[in-house]
């Protein structure tokens, strides 16, 4: 799950980390008193109108802008509240701009990055941290590794604040600024582990003219498994930032990802159903969507996984590649046979069944009358999608 | 011969009474796998699975009691990690976590435990074992499988069912086939898998079906380049998903690497393995290679 930055913010804040601070508004009517209020709590009178959507490269995208006076700072707040901020990370479209936060501008000595993430080839959480700060990070790490410092984190002792320490060497803060560090690590990882997040990552993280060590940004992923022990990381959630096909898709425990192909496809388990994608390529077509539908396969769930892979209007042909194994091949096929009918469908549907009664799954397809084509192998069923998708096209 | 399980294995259930557990436990007896107990806390002195099964308290009374070496988890995520700390604190050398959802933190604490014992886990989030003909320890339908000496090493559930019937298909049979999971933290990779097969001597070939995300295919390429002789015939499911919709940078930092399938497949390639493009080539490349 992801949220906002300036949710980020309150819970860096919570946890004693310094951040850039702010009113976050969602509608142009409040600007001006969160202008003011910002001016005054802060004493400043630059501030930094930022975007507040879940997708990164807000900035080059122009949903943040630093503002030099109060009139600014609301011309600003007019532009990018309600815009259509397109960056590389959000659809071709762009994400609706529905919150910003008018933050206090800072006079920025230098920039670094801090990051928290599992590294799963250790099996440990790891804290990373380098001086080239900013947005080209994926960049060092591509071409210089050297220059990111990382402390691998054992589980049942914490971060250590030695730890803290070598990471504050490494990033060469000497005096007063040194303590910052330690201290500015130490709460950090105290915020990951607690709220069982995945990703904490703090780019830039900034040493101010006046001396001080801020958080400029925050961005957190948390654990989707670990939620239900997190209440208030849930309240954050918000909808509005996610597919309205796949929260829909949610609801009835379908995995639903949406793609720009014109084959849907509806599968049991994630590797097969990536494998199913995979061999519609291969066939000469394009998928329309991933689609896993767990464990349970009945009525209800391929009638809803036929509903989400039809809103897609692009569809012209859908793939049902089932392979039983707890799983009985001739329930399914009962479900697909109901979900057919009841729907009155019209795209062609090409069904495979194999694994736990398959054999009768496949008497059920024939006789129920139903217009469904049946295919064998793996393969089979590809060449066959693809070719109605191609005549329905 | 075969890996990790076979007929002789002492099999106990965590999580028997509940309802997924005691429906796998019912199976796996009557796959002909030595299922030897049971262990629900508070359930202690009951019969499961219509009286053929003892439940016990804990795992360190079904160790004493009935000898057990192998244990098959199917408690919720929420008590999983627990779990499987207390079968590898009875001493249980093989433990497979079937549960689906645990907490990457609670796996973190589970990961650093298990190396201060001597027990191996399989999983979580993964299918579990089977030897054909001797044991299933998960949830594999067996009559898919026939004995043979093809290994299966596999991130995912039912894609693995889809190359074991393959290769069936093509009048292959299986070693033993193994579930690893797809999780951020596993007990058991790729590589450990690998060195296991090669030593196995009725393996002949290995097929090892990977997914994006992780640098753990590509560790285990460059391993096979330099330690495996067997033929390995490779498959990496989502060569047409998106890129991730990742936030930050810090997934790509951590590992440096390229964890598209694409990258991995030529790596792979690279490393000399036998890599197909087409999830339905799995058994007849197999076949291609045992003809050899």
């Amino acid at each position: 799950m992801k949220i906002h930055e300036f949710q980020a913010k309150q819970l860096l804040k919570k946890y004693g980390v310094p951040i850039q601070d702010g009113f976050t508004i969602d509608s142009i009517d409040d600007a001006q008193a969160a202008i003011d209020k910002v001016s005054q709590e802060f004493s400043t009178d630059q501030f930094v109108i930022k975007a507040q959507i879940h997708a990164g490269g807000r900035g080059k995208g122009g949903g943040v802008k630093f503002s030099s006076s109060k009139e600014k700072a609301l011309e600003n707040s007019r532009n990018i509240l309600g815009m259509q901020l397109i960056t590389h990370q959000t659809s071709p479209e762009g994400q609706l701009v529905r919150k910003i936060m008018v933050a206090e501008a800072l006079d920025i000595e230098k920039e670094f990055y801090v990051a928290i993430t599992l590294d799963r080839s250790v099996g440990q959480n790891v804290v990373m941290v380098s001086t080239e700060g900013g947005v080209e990070i994926e960049e060092v790490a591509a071409h210089s590794p050297e220059k990111i410092i990382k402390e691998w984190i054992n589980p049942a002792f914490g971060l250590r604040p030695f730890q803290a320490r070598n990471l504050a060497y490494a990033l060469g803060f000497e005096g007063d600024l040194f303590k910052q560090a330690v201290s500015f690590f130490l709460n950090l990882y105290k915020c990951y582990v607690d709220t069982d997040a995945s990703i904490a990552e703090v780019n830039p993280l900034v040493i101010t003219k006046q001396g001080k060590l801020v958080a400029l940004d925050g961005k957190f992923n948390f654990d989707d498994n670990a939620l239900y022990r997190h209440k208030d990381i849930v309240a954050m959630r918000d909808l509005d930032e996610e597919d309205p096909t796949e929260v829909e898709a949610g609801k009835s425990h379908l995995n639903y990802i949406k793609l720009d192909g014109n084959v849907g496809c509806m599968v049991n388990g994630a590797g097969l159903a990536m494998g199913t994608m995979d061999i519609i390529q291969l066939k000469g077509g394009q998928p329309a969507n991933f689609l896993d539908v767990g464990g349970g396969a009945n009525v209800e769930t391929v009638k809803n996984g036929f509903k989400i892979i039809l809103s897609d209007k692009n569809v012209k042909a859908v793939l049902i590649n089932i392979f039983g194994g707890i799983v009985r091949c001739d329930r399914v096929a009962n479900g697909i046979i109901q979900a057919v009918s009841e729907l009155h469908l019209t795209v062609p549907v090409v069904v495979r069944l194999e694994g736990t009664n398959a054999i009768l799954a496949k008497e059920l397809l024939e006789t129920s009358g139903v217009s469904i084509i049946a295919a064998g192998s793996l393969a089979d069923a590809a060449e066959k999608v693809v070719a109605a998708a191609t005549k329905g096209a | 011969m075969s890996i990790l399980v076979d007929k002789n294995s002492k099999i106990i259930v965590q999580g028997i009474t509940g309802s997924e557990g005691s429906f796998h436990a019912e199976q796996c007896l009557a796959y002909g796998g030595n299922v030897v107990g049971g262990v629900t806390p508070g359930k202690g002195g009951q019969m499961a699975i219509d009286g053929k099964v003892p439940v016990f308290n804990s795992c360190k009374e079904a160790r004493e009691k009935v000898g057990a070496n192998v244990s098959l988890i199917f408690v919720p995520p929420a008590f999983a990690a627990d779990a499987i700390m207390e079968s590898a604190a009875a001493g249980i050398e093989l433990i497979v976590c079937i549960t689906e959802g645990i907490p990457v933190n609670d796996m973190v604490e589970v990961y650093a435990y298990l190396k201060t014992t001597k027990s191996r886990l399989i999983g979580p989030n993964c299918p579990g074992l089977l030897t054909p003909d001797e044991a299933k320890v998960g949830i594999m339908p067996g009559f898919i499988a026939k004995k043979g000496t093809v290994g299966v090493i596999s991130k995912s559930g039912t894609l693995t069912y889809e190359a074991v019937h393959q290769l069936c298909q093509e009048g292959l049979g299986q070693s033993t086939c193994v579930g690893i999971g797809g999780d951020p933290i596993i007990g058991t990779k790729m590589i450990d898998l690998l060195d296991l097969f090669e030593a196995d001597p009725e393996t002949n070939a290995i097929v090892m079906i990977g997914e994006i995300g992780g640098s753990m295919e590509i560790e285990a390429a460059h391993h096979i380049k330099k330690h495996i002789k067997k033929p390995v015939i490779g498959f990496i499911a989502g060569q047409t998903a998106p890129p991730g919709r990742r936030m930050g940078h810090a997934g790509a930092i951590v590992s440096g690497a390229d964890e598209s399938a694409k990258a991995k497949m030529k790596i792979m390639r690279e490393c000399g393995l036998h890599v197909v493009d087409s999830p339905a080539d799995i058994g007849k490349t197999v076949k291609a290679q045992l003809s050899k």
